[in-house]
């Protein structure tokens, strides 16, 4: 491999980390309200839309830092994800109907209706936000004058990964060390053992739904700076956490980090050596293989290969 | 009476041309025609052997490109994709159903979902087959007046009808349904529930990509963004059995027939155009929650809300 | 004599857990074998393993002379070995004949030659009022005999009973054990999980004890009340039993 070679894989790599952790974000939103609610929400990306607007709308109203958004489209994410789950999501498990899978025909619902009034709001136009700091980067020849070969960090890719890292330590804080994180895993372990153990598992599901809805919405913000926004991009992202959760494992926060990174760092892979049109084939493939081949997701292999000793 | 109802009104749409309606009519009862075999297909799936899938427009796309292919690279009148749509369709209903129908419940949903798009995305990419996002263009039409169009879509339909009807009533349908209710309990009772999904994947699939290939010839062209639409095709393919009623005969019929006709009106609105989506999203919202199974399927629902309404 | 069933050295693990270890037993055809064992013991996990539900981590299981333990359940019906399930598993929007009829159809492609076979599995179930009603809307009792009744209409030579009678009102227990009797005397084999300790004594020709996922004894009635590893498995169990 000559330099320029390896210059450019390495680069494809450490873009495809700083974009797998953003994606992990996404899909550990998904993979909660799958693993305690055992539904699928396919309106996760038009949440995320959502919270991209927010970002935006703040940004160009009030020019308060994308990344500053997080800590107010987070929490205005989480009563919109509170209302869905307690006035629409919730009265659909009731029914009885001959089609179990209402509930995820309903998020297809939602979905619509979020990203058409997006439309209606904001127009169809590519929007971003325009910070000052989009293009800045670090540059190894500033750190090593000699080195052989040149790679760059960008300022806001980099800053979006490690806000992501802070938000999955203090979500993984919460469901291990507090008592409403820990019925919550309990909920998703078994729905009826932990009903008979005391736990409130109706609240825990509205708490869940709207933990995952500002997840995936702080994950829009996060995105905002290095990405452009229109009211049709949550199918996409929908579909990204959907893949992640298949080759993480169901309802495993670990396998939705694990899987994020693996799809990141392929996608990366995919259009640089074999074309931008073909990153999303590259990331159905890798589905495709997962289905196939690790039915239970990656973290089913370590499982299986700690049983063997 | 009953038993004649399909045949009666077969005749009655037979003869609908003669009277002499406008072109645009004309469109708008092929509209429902085409969309009622997809619907009548995706139930038999869905509805009677409990798959949902979210992925129909795979295999309307695989339909229509087989036409539009045929009659693009090989210059053979793209009505020949009708029957070679059967031999592709079944091909990629195979390789699709092998890997989708492992997963139960949602997880098959969405796999099919992720199905459909992956297609769309090779279709764009393609190019030296598909022309990629240029599309395809039938540039002889076979008949510039719609009523061939018409007859060719009506015998689709009843032929569609009939199939499901055959089926419905026979082993196969009681097995369809065994796999709907409790999977466990079928395999249990001896039913290969693989290949019977199977079955029912590839009759589905096949029908609703008769339909694409139909779509081909009728307007002329298609483009990836058309036919692999996940919102127009694979979306209204459920709207339309979920307004109808699940596991029912009529329920795609009247289905299609309240959704293009929805979708029609919405559209000559001017206002509310852009709310289109809305208006679907919220339509299937209420319907999920106050009629479960659709205007056939929650007859007795409907009935007791009228009684309802009458003695308060 | 060839055994009908035969399972060699069954071992099935959960994980770390076993929840099976090294079964061997026989099941002679006209049988009724009797299978207890404390709650948790494996009783229904064996069920699931004969029946192809998991395969077996270790061992082999024959039946007619075949080796179906790397066959799929519904193979394995095919061969002629029908189940009921501990929590019933009704088809639950299709009514009790239409269900029946489900079952009827394995051997049967015609829809009238099903039809009959349901009416008639119907009448020797007693369920034959029922046939129109949706079983969903059924007591548990009679979704206990719909169980069976299923499973019967397969055309069976062996049938797997799972807690067929908990939960019975004793007029409903008489009408089963009646049942089963007569299920016996058309020439089924029968192996059947239950608790009830005075049902299983009744009608058991042979019965094998499981705790822990080990088998314990395999004897009569009579021997098995009077086996003093019984005894002490089921200390706890007995005074209700």
């Amino acid at each position: 491999m000559t330099g320029p070679q390896v210059e450019v894989l390495l680069q494809t790599l450490i873009s495809g980390l700083l974009l797998g952790g953003l994606y992990a974000l996404i899909g550990i939103g998904m993979t909660l309200i799958m693993g305690v609610m055992k539904i699928i929400n396919l309106a996760h990306g038009e949440l995320m839309m959502v919270g991209m607007y927010i970002a935006y709308g703040l940004f160009t109203f009030f020019h308060i830092d994308p990344y500053l958004s997080v800590i107010i489209a987070a929490p205005l994410l989480f009563i919109l994800g509170v209302l869905l789950q307690k006035y629409l999501i919730n009265p659909v498990m009731k029914v009885d109907s001959i089609l179990p899978e209402n509930q995820v025909i309903l998020t297809v619902g939602i979905g619509m209706v979020l990203a058409n009034l997006a439309t209606i709001f904001f127009s169809s136009d590519y929007r971003s936000t325009p910070v000052d700091y989009a293009t800045k980067a670090w540059y190894l020849s500033d750190v090593w004058k000699s080195s052989p070969i040149e790679l760059s960090l960008s300022f806001p890719w980099t800053v979006s990964f490690l806000f992501s890292l802070v938000i999955t330590a203090g979500l993984w804080f919460f469901l291990t060390k507090t008592d409403t994180g820990k019925s919550i895993r309990a909920t998703a372990q078994d729905n009826d053992a932990a009903l008979l153990m005391g736990v409130h598992v109706e609240k825990m599901r509205v708490i869940t739904f709207g933990l995952g809805s500002a997840l995936v919405g702080a994950a829009g913000c996060l995105f905002i700076p290095i990405y452009y926004l229109y009211p049709d991009l949550g199918g996409q992202f929908t579909l990204i956490a959907f893949v992640i959760t298949i080759l993480g494992g169901l309802g495993s926060t670990v396998g939705a980090i694990v899987g994020g990174i693996v799809l990141g760092v392929f996608e990366s892979l995919t259009s640089t050596y074999i074309g931008m049109g073909w990153a999303p084939v590259g990331r159905f493939m890798i589905f495709v293989a997962a289905l196939i081949f690790i039915p239970g997701g990656i973290t089913s292999l370590f499982r299986r290969k700690r049983l063997g000793r | 009476m009953k038993k004649y109802l399909p045949l009666i009104l077969m005749g009655l749409l037979a003869m609908l041309p003669l009277v002499g309606i406008n072109t645009y009519l004309m469109h708008i009862i092929i509209l429902v025609i085409m969309w009622s075999v997809i619907g009548m297909s995706w139930n038999l799936l869905g509805g009677y052997c409990g798959q949902v899938s979210f992925g129909h427009a795979a295999f309307f796309g695989v339909g229509a490109y087989t036409a539009g292919i045929l009659y693009n690279k090989f210059q053979i009148s793209a009505w020949w994709g009708l029957p070679a749509s059967i031999v592709f369709v079944t091909g990629f209903a195979l390789v699709i159903g092998y890997i989708c129908l492992r997963l139960r419940g949602p997880f098959f949903a969405l796999a099919t979902l992720a199905m459909g798009v992956i297609l769309r995305v090779t279709a764009e990419n393609l190019s030296f087959l598909t022309e990629g996002d240029l599309g395809i263009m039938i540039r002889e039409r076979t008949w510039v007046d719609k009523t061939w169009y018409y007859y060719i879509i009506l015998l689709i339909a009843a032929c569609t009808f009939y199939l499901v009807k055959k089926v419905i009533g026979s082993k196969l349908g009681y097995y369809f349904v065994a796999i709907r209710e409790d999977q466990d309990a079928a395999e249990s009772l001896g039913i290969n529930t693989t290949l019977y999904k199977t079955i029912a994947l590839c009759l589905s699939a096949v029908i609703t990509g008769m339909a694409g290939a139909f779509y081909t010839n009728y307007m002329g062209y298609i483009d990836p963004k058309v036919v692999f639409a996940l919102h127009d095709i694979s979306i209204v393919a459920i709207m339309i059995v979920m307004v109808g009623g699940v596991a029912t005969f009529w329920g795609p019929v009247i289905g299609s027939i309240i959704m293009v006709l929805l979708a029609e009106g919405i559209r000559s609105i001017p206002n509310l155009g852009a709310a289109h989506h809305s208006f679907f999203g919220v339509l299937l919202i209420v319907i999920i929650i106050f009629l479960p199974n659709g205007i056939m399927g929650d007859n007795p629902k409907l009935k007791k809300i009228l009684r309802w309404g009458r003695t308060p | 004599m060839t055994p009908l069933l035969e399972v060699k050295g069954v071992s099935r693990f959960f994980g770390g857990l076993a929840a099976l270890s090294d079964v061997t037993f026989q099941l002679y055809k006209g049988e009724i074998l009797g299978l207890i064992g404390p709650n948790g013991a494996g009783k229904t996990t064996l069920f699931n393993v004969i029946n192809g539900f998991y395969p077996p981590s270790k061992g082999e299981i024959f039946f007619r002379q075949q080796k179906i333990s790397d066959m799929q359940p519904h193979r394995i019906c095919k061969l002629g070995m029908a189940r009921t399930f501990q929590v019933v598993k009704p088809l639950q929007r299709m009514t009790v004949l239409d269900n029946v009829i489900v079952s009827a159809y394995l051997r049967t492609g015609s829809r009238e030659k099903a039809e009959k076979t349901a009416v008639e599995t119907l009448h020797f179930t007693g369920l034959f009022e029922d046939r129109y009603v949706v079983s969903k809307g059924l007591p548990l009792g009679r979704r206990k005999r719909l169980e069976m009744a299923r499973a019967l209409a397969t055309g069976p030579t062996m049938i797997l009973l799972d807690e067929s009678f908990a939960g019975l009102n004793p007029t409903e227990l008489n009408e089963s054990i009646g049942i089963i009797r007569k299920i016996k005397e058309s020439g089924i084999t029968i192996m059947i999980i239950e608790h009830h300790m005075k049902v299983i004594m009744a009608i058991s020709d042979r019965i094998v004890v499981l705790n822990y996922g080990q088998k314990i004894a395999d004897g009569t009635p009579e021997q098995t009340r009077n086996n003093p590893l019984v005894v002490e498995a089921y200390l706890g169990d007995a005074q209700n039993g």
